[in-house]
């Protein structure tokens, strides 16, 4: 393995893991304020459980985002000094906010973790309110910075260097909006159906827990709705990327030929060195009409771009398959949900469905396969390219040799983590309330 | 004053914080592992309860300085991420460690045996960390890392493997754990407030073995963890006093243009009586169980040992070749990032307040 692919493969990795627990710190909070709102409202002890339990499981999950997060920001620097030397000046500043908005969520969360008997209630919810917004942005100004990298402006390019810069510009790019939408729902799309799954799971087992219910119906309403309009901000998004890169629209598509009405392509197997996508389920037009709203519109393909800007089509065009695919199926479970709640909520029913509730286990795992491959559309895409179109990547990976000893290291570091953070989080699964608890009890440390 | 000099200057006061705050929590897992006698398991119950609110928070300070660094002045970043790379890997895995394992031990069965195998982690890893903070920025200090055209020419072993940068790294852990000691016994005082003197009962530390068996029940107050904390306290203030000449006598060959700050210019004087008088009175203080007049004494030499550092350096970013004005960001830049930082800083120090507040009240 040589240098540039080791310290790709540990950014990869790093980041591959850090979003899991990224996306569920955006998405958790948001549950439990709204089990917490509920229980300030109605009083009932249910979902004042259902916040404190949601909350330990959240707990866990936090720390090993923070800390994961923190390699992060260091690695920009350890495996790429080329680029943050480059463009620090520029990039640097929606990394600035995130620290104060990350600084916010620490601060509020430790008040929410174990402050349920130190702050009065609508202080507590206040503070998970904090926790919920200051993380949603946390998440976003970090993507603002990966869509600069993606569609860079605020800038001039003299003798290769960035001259007259405009931090603010650079966070306005065109590809800043429409990624942190698509973004943002994948975190509460993904989190919300994790979270309904596993509570389908404990409903199969005792069918008629309120606990359960309860959690999977707040769960299904953050997951659900953000499902359903995945889809539009996928659209635009997609719209962002045939204007701002061509090439990588192409890679998600196999498009090889430049054509007038191209067709949207199901599945299917690049050929790069023949130049063909073959044994794709072809939708006439389908993609003119997505990336441009016209049907005779026309898409370069790939063979019109120099080999030296081309991506890996192959990764890209599976990842964005199944990326899609995924998409799909959860706005499908989430407009089902939506007409078995329209019909059953009066009588409590729409969670009596034994198909339902498979169905529901079954696509668990399906927000967070999406948000995966999602990354590595976007971050494979954009190679060979940093800085799309201003800077290689290989032009800013660090002169450091041996840099497949860092990548194994944190690669075992990480599975572990994995394992332990899995093992606990079941623990906090199994031990859930047969019937809710008679008192609210402190989550701390037991002392 | 230039704004890259103020930029600077905030990205050190973070620093500072970090060291007071987070750096504490680091001193506490050094004192997780050093917890003996018969109030063991005691001394680990109030270390845990003074870290879990706060320490997420106080570590995000670290990250404003690398944020600020990587913003304010990116060749710096860069050059420093380069050089430095081994030990600030290293570093990051005893961050990754440290967290999760403290984290880990709450949330797992409540056993023996689990639990010691987390402190285990955690403690190590918090005695770790810092020596790798302190080695790093010991190596920034010295003057060997060189860096020409952008191309960091000194190696990637020989600026921090070398006896000044070590010796700052083992300055800083004990730094930490001088500030946490001190801290404790502050924490251990409300304790006996709040439960008003009375004792508590507390299940005794049991070795691995006995697993199964009755446990044996010991008593403990407040008060006795106090006095654990006081005597901690007193022989950390000693260690750091004994490794603070070490490093200064090892500056002079392993960061002289440093060693010359802090010796030779105007201000040193007066930097070495303040510092001398808040370190006397801290161990005063201490001896005579004023705990609160010591923590700000503590903090107060904590403070200015960085300060003197940040003097003795200024103008360099990286001794000796790069320097503030030559690593600064464009001016947009600057001024777009202290706008940040004073609006980041009127939500910030409210919510931090509000935060220590809830769990540190007096």
């Amino acid at each position: 393995m040589d240098d540039l692919l080791a310290a790709r493969s540990q950014m990869a990795m790093s980041l591959a893991f850090h979003i899991i627990f990224a996306a569920i710190g955006i998405a958790m909070p948001l549950l439990m304020i709204v089990a917490e709102w509920k229980w300030l409202r109605t009083k009932d002890d249910v979902y004042l459980t259902l916040a404190q339990r949601w909350a330990k499981g959240t707990a866990i999950l936090f720390a090993v985002g923070a800390v994961s997060g923190t390699v992060l920001s260091f690695e920009l620097g350890l495996l790429w000094p080329g680029f943050m030397g480059y463009a620090g000046s520029i990039i640097g500043m929606p990394f600035s906010l995130e620290g104060f908005a990350f600084f916010t969520e620490a601060i509020f969360l430790g008040i929410y973790l174990y402050g349920w008997k130190r702050v009065p209630p609508r202080a507590h919810l206040f503070a998970g309110a904090m926790v919920a917004v200051s993380g949603a942005l946390s998440g976003i100004f970090v993507v603002i910075a990966n869509a600069w990298m993606n569609a860079p402006t605020g800038f001039r390019l003299e003798n290769g260097q960035l001259v007259d810069i405009d931090p603010i510009r650079a966070m306005l790019n065109p590809a800043a909006f429409p990624q942190t939408l698509h973004m943002t729902l994948a975190a509460y799309a993904a989190t919300g159906f994790v979270v309904a799954g596993i509570h389908a799971f404990m409903l199969r087992r005792d069918a008629n827990n309120r606990f359960h219910r309860a959690a999977l119906a707040i769960a299904l309403l953050v997951g659900g709705v953000s499902a359903i309009l995945q889809p539009l901000s996928g659209d635009l998004l997609a719209k962002t990327v045939a204007k701002t890169q061509p090439v990588k629209l192409a890679a998600f598509e196999g498009q090889f030929q430049t054509e007038k009405g191209a067709p949207f392509r199901i599945g299917g197997v690049p050929d790069e060195s023949a130049g063909v996508t073959r044994y794709a389920i072809e939708v006439p037009y389908a993609l003119s009409i997505l990336a441009y709203g016209d049907p005779h519109a026309e898409v370069k393909g790939l063979n019109d771009f120099p080999a030296d800007v081309r991506p890996p089509v192959a990764i890209v065009h599976v990842a964005f398959q199944i990326m899609v695919a995924c998409g799909v199926v959860m706005m499908l479970v989430a407009l089902w949900a939506a007409w078995r709640w329209l019909r059953g909520r009066r009588n409590n029913s729409w969670l009596d469905s034994k198909w339902f509730l498979r169905t529901l286990i079954a696509a668990a795992p399906l927000g967070f396969i999406a948000i995966e491959t999602g990354w590595v559309v976007t971050e494979v895409g954009r190679q060979p390219w940093i800085i799309y179109g201003v800077m290689r990547t290989s032009e800013a990976v660090t002169p450091m040799p041996g840099l497949v000893v860092p990548f194994i290291t944190f690669t075992v570091l990480y599975i572990f983590l994995a394992v332990v953070t899995v093992w606990l989080l079941l623990r906090q699964v199994a031990a859930s309330p047969k019937e809710p608890e008679p008192h609210a009890q402190e989550t701390r440390v037991a002392a | 004053m230039p704004l890259e000099t103020i930029i600077a200057g905030v990205m050190v006061a973070s620093l500072v914080l970090y060291a007071l705050l987070g750096g504490a929590d680091y001193g506490g897992g050094v004192w997780d592992l050093f917890a003996f006698g018969r109030r063991a398991r005691e001394q680990r119950a109030l270390i845990a309860e003074a870290i879990s609110p706060v320490w997420e928070a106080n570590h995000v300070w670290l990250i404003l300085v690398i944020v600020i660094l990587f913003t304010a002045f990116p060749p710096a970043f860069a050059a420093i991420a380069t050089a430095l790379h081994i030990p600030i890997t290293l570093l990051l895995i005893g961050i990754v460690l440290r967290g999760t394992a403290f984290t880990f031990r709450t949330y797992d069965v409540q056993r023996d045996d689990v639990q010691r195998r987390w402190s285990l982690v955690f403690s190590i890893a918090s005695i770790i960390t810092p020596i790798l903070l302190g080695t790093t920025l010991g190596a920034i200090a010295s003057g060997t890392i060189r860096v020409e055209n952008g191309f960091v020419t000194s190696g990637f072993f020989s600026s921090w493997l070398a006896p000044f940068p070590l010796a700052v790294g083992f300055f800083a852990l004990a730094l930490f754990a001088f500030l946490a000691a001190v801290y404790l016994t502050v924490e251990a005082e409300q304790r006996v407030r709040n439960e008003g003197r009375r004792r508590v009962t507390v299940e005794a530390e049991q070795p691995v073995m006995s697993e199964g068996k009755p446990r044996v029940m010991v008593e403990a107050d407040g008060g006795e963890l106090q006095e654990d904390f006081r005597l901690r306290a007193l022989v950390a203030a000693v260690v750091v006093g004994f490794l603070a000449l070490t490093v200064f006598v090892l500056a002079k060959t392993g960061a002289p243009t440093v060693r010359a700050g802090i010796s030779r210019t105007w201000w040193a004087l007066g930097l070495h009586s303040f510092t001398a008088i808040f370190a006397t009175g801290a161990f005063g203080t201490l001896w005579t169980r004023r705990y609160r007049v010591a923590r700000v004494c503590a903090a107060a030499q904590v403070t200015l040992i960085l300060l003197g550092w940040a003097f003795a350096q200024f103008p360099h970013l990286v001794e000796p070749n790069i320097t503030i004005t030559s690593a600064a960001a464009p001016q947009i830049t600057l001024q777009l990032l202290l706008a940040a930082l004073a609006a980041g800083a009127i939500l910030l120090f409210p919510s931090y307040y509000y935060l220590f507040r809830i769990f540190k009240a007096e």
